[in-house]
């Protein structure tokens, strides 16, 4: 009789074998990953570029022109298109043609020399509100700069306050320093959850998980044969995209690596534990491949990684607490960008470690109870 | 067509007998609705950040005065910026602001400029220019009430920009991201839903059973389709109604207009499941094509959350053949602006085209043959 390791050392060549056997599991463990990253690298950005605005310039005076000049000066706004009426701002914006539409008043040019205030209306498409009020921060810091240039001339300074702004881990605000570092967690995250909980579904579909029940196997060893190779993918997914991100795209990773395999490790035993729970409740693949989508979608939402937790409500703030991912996002982003330390990277992993025990520990009780 | 009834109708009965696909139509888009609703708000509110007073005098009192009343900010207050050091790394605030000793209006007025320092956190880009604009737009204001009590005149800027924001007045993230979020929801229905279910039928081998019936291919699959179909217009209206009573989103267009947009996307997106069925014939395989394929690509090249005009240009041109892409522009459209024609007719048209594209491609996949 073969020892306890025996069995499970050959239960994992089993699981491993499965999933590398098959030519189209193969591709799909290794080609989707990268072709996500590389385009999700480039995609997932709130930045806004490559703006298109439309002008209606009523003013004949030179400072109306002058706007005009500087606007199309600005590297941010590529596309910039004059109209000659007013009815011809609605359709621009409403076909998306141009995000912004500036309109520049008859009596601007005079209203400045006069030494009134000269208004100049900015319309924004509104559908798009995030960009929207990122190209009304653009548009302003001209008109602003334009305008103190006005003062100067005249000489009528007014204190002014000059702020220095620094973006500390990540001066020049490049998303994608923010991006790729989410990756590593959520690509890998996607990996070993499919891996774990198709690879039980499968097996009970096609009767062959009643075979390994019947076999000399404990549960408890079907339950690590299952765990290991999961969680060897799983990390392995991890550092890929690790290594992708410092090498190709140049993010600094200016933490500690042991850290980070550390806290790699842990959660896609997190991971893992979820995905087992998940198959060890569904009877076929596709309540499998629902369940899983179920606790993927929230987990990456709720992560802080396509909005910021804190502009959630309070009570679905609470609700993140149960969130894997976001505990690891954290921590990630920490060891890439800002040297976190041991203790604040434990604040961020033990939680991982109660959600794995807990769902690995009902993913057991489930297996057992099928079996009695 | 008596055939392609009593096909409709045994789909339909396995739909209804089915709990799952229920499940997926219905209970699934709440959830997710409830989720990108509440979880993905882009409008930071409440952003978090230390200010620190070096040194205490009426002038920076009033200027931290100033920054408590914002209504963005939520101010913590120190006297030396390493307290709040560590803060910023483990992300309990987004921004550190300086006020330096030296600083006074006086010093202001007489050098023309004191300094102020922002420290923001890069690591969140998107969060850390919302730090840097209203920080600014306090400032300014601060500085605006300061020369009015001075007894300078207020309007003394020389222009003034004057934004509208158009049809999202309010600026509510929410506005267009509930209704970006139903092409996702109607993706995953249209598209993972016909792509598990057909492959199921390939893998268990009842699809061979229907290839002995006297029924031709173009039946099975209308078949199939005209249930999907119609169940995909059903959670369309369910999510209409949660998204304007629920959430309060305006809905401007008609609902003709919505019909024939869902219609066309529906076409497109169980073309595209058809398709990835008929390639993939196994369940793991097709779901993991159609997560990457049609999911990831709704959420991330849609123009759901980030802006397609930002990104690169070859990667602008692959959202062209994903007609999730084009959903997203009518549905914000046609909930926040109106019947935009000339808009909406380009974007059904492509959606057309890629739904032809999808079915030929079937076509010419799918032959009633048992050897492929």
């Amino acid at each position: 009789m073969r020892t306890f390791t025996g069995r499970i050392a050959a239960l994992i060549v089993k699981e491993l074998l499965t999933m590398f056997r098959d030519p189209k599991g193969r591709v799909i463990l290794i080609v989707p990953p990268i072709m996500q990253m590389v385009v999700f690298a480039f995609a997932a950005t709130l930045e806004v570029k490559n703006i298109g605005v439309v002008i209606y310039n009523q003013d004949s005076g030179s400072h109306g022109a002058e706007i005009v000049h500087r606007l199309a000066g600005s590297p941010a706004f590529t596309e910039i298109a004059f109209m000659d009426r007013n009815e011809a701002i609605r359709p621009a914006i409403d076909q998306q043609k141009a995000i912004a539409a500036i309109s520049i008043p008859q009596d601007f040019s005079r209203d400045i020399e006069a030494g009134r205030a000269a208004v100049l209306q900015v319309i924004l498409d509104g559908r798009r509100s995030n960009a929207a009020q990122i190209v009304n921060g653009y548009i302003t810091t001209i008109i602003t700069a334009y305008g103190n240039e006005i003062e100067a001339v005249r000489g009528t300074t007014q204190p002014s306050i000059r702020i220095d702004g620094r973006n500390w881990f990540n001066e020049n605000l490049l998303y994608r320093w923010f991006t790729l570092p989410s990756l590593v967690g959520i690509l890998a995250m996607m990996i070993a959850l499919v891996v774990t909980s198709l690879s039980v579904a499968r097996e009970r579909e096609l009767g062959t998980f009643d075979q390994l029940l019947v076999s000399p196997l404990m549960p408890l060893e079907i339950l690590v044969g299952k765990t290991v190779p999961a969680v060897i993918v799983g990390i392995a997914e991890g550092l890929l995209i690790w290594t992708v991100a410092i090498t190709v795209f140049g993010i600094p990773f200016k933490g500690s690596f042991l850290l980070l395999l550390f806290a790699l490790f842990i959660f896609i035993m997190a991971t893992v534990g979820t995905g087992l729970f998940i198959s060890s409740i569904s009877k076929t693949q596709q309540q499998a491949v629902l369940g899983t989508f179920i606790f993927m979608v929230p987990a990456v939402t709720l992560s802080g990684y396509t909005a910021p937790i804190e502009n959630m409500p309070l009570w679905l703030q609470k609700v993140t607490y149960l969130n894997p991912l976001k505990y690891f996002l954290i921590t990630l982003k920490g060891l890439f960008l800002k040297d976190m330390s041991f203790h604040d990277v434990w604040t961020n992993t033990w939680p991982l470690l109660i959600i794995g025990g807990l769902t690995m520990f009902l993913a057991g009780w489930f297996f057992t109870k099928r079996l009695e | 067509m008596r055939r392609l009834m009593a096909l409709i109708r045994k789909e339909t009965l396995q739909i209804l007998r089915d709990p799952s696909t229920f499940l997926i139509a219905f209970l699934q888009p709440l959830i997710l609705l409830f989720i990108f609703g509440y979880g993905v708000n882009l409008d930071s509110n409440r952003i978090r950040i230390g200010l620190v007073v070096e040194d205490s005098t009426p002038d920076t009192a009033s200027l931290a005065r100033a920054f408590t009343n914002s209504r963005f900010l939520e101010v913590r207050l120190g006297q030396d910026r390493r307290e709040f050091e560590h803060d910023l790394v483990i992300g309990h605030i987004r921004g550190i602001v300086v006020v330096p000793q030296d600083f006074s209006i006086d010093m202001a007025l007489k050098t023309g400029a004191v300094n102020l320092q922002v420290i923001a956190d890069g690591a969140e880009p998107n969060i850390a220019s919302f730090v840097q604009n209203y920080t600014f737009g306090v400032v300014q204001v601060w500085l605006q009430h300061e020369a009015e009590d001075r007894g300078q005149s207020a309007a003394a800027l020389p222009i003034r920009v004057l934004p509208r924001f158009w049809y999202n007045a309010e600026l509510k993230s929410r506005n267009f991201l509930v209704p970006g979020s139903i092409a996702i929801i109607m993706t995953l229905i249209g598209t993972m839903l016909t792509a598990l279910v057909i492959s199921r039928e390939w893998e268990r081998g009842t699809m061979e059973s229907m290839m002995a019936t006297p029924v031709t291919i173009t039946q099975i699959l209308l078949g199939k389709l005209i249930p999907y179909f119609i169940m995909g217009i059903g959670s369309m209206s369910l999510c209409t109604l949660v998204c304007t009573l629920v959430y309060d989103v305006p809905f401007r267009g008609t609902y003709p207009a919505l019909l024939a947009a869902t219609s066309v996307f529906l076409l497109a997106a169980l073309g595209q499941g058809l398709l990835i069925s008929s390639v993939a014939k196994d369940q793991f395989v097709a779901s993991q094509i159609a997560l990457m394929a049609a999911f990831l690509p709704a959420l991330m090249l849609s123009g759901f959350i980030f802006e397609i005009h930002s990104m690169p240009r070859p990667i602008q041109l692959l959202t062209h053949i994903f007609a999730v892409r084009y959903f997203v522009t009518s549905l914000q459209t046609l909930f926040l602006t109106g019947n935009v024609w000339p808009l909406l007719i380009n974007c059904m048209a492509a959606m057309l085209v890629i739904s032809v594209v999808f079915f030929a491609l079937t076509a010419l996949k799918t032959k009633k043959r048992l050897d492929a």
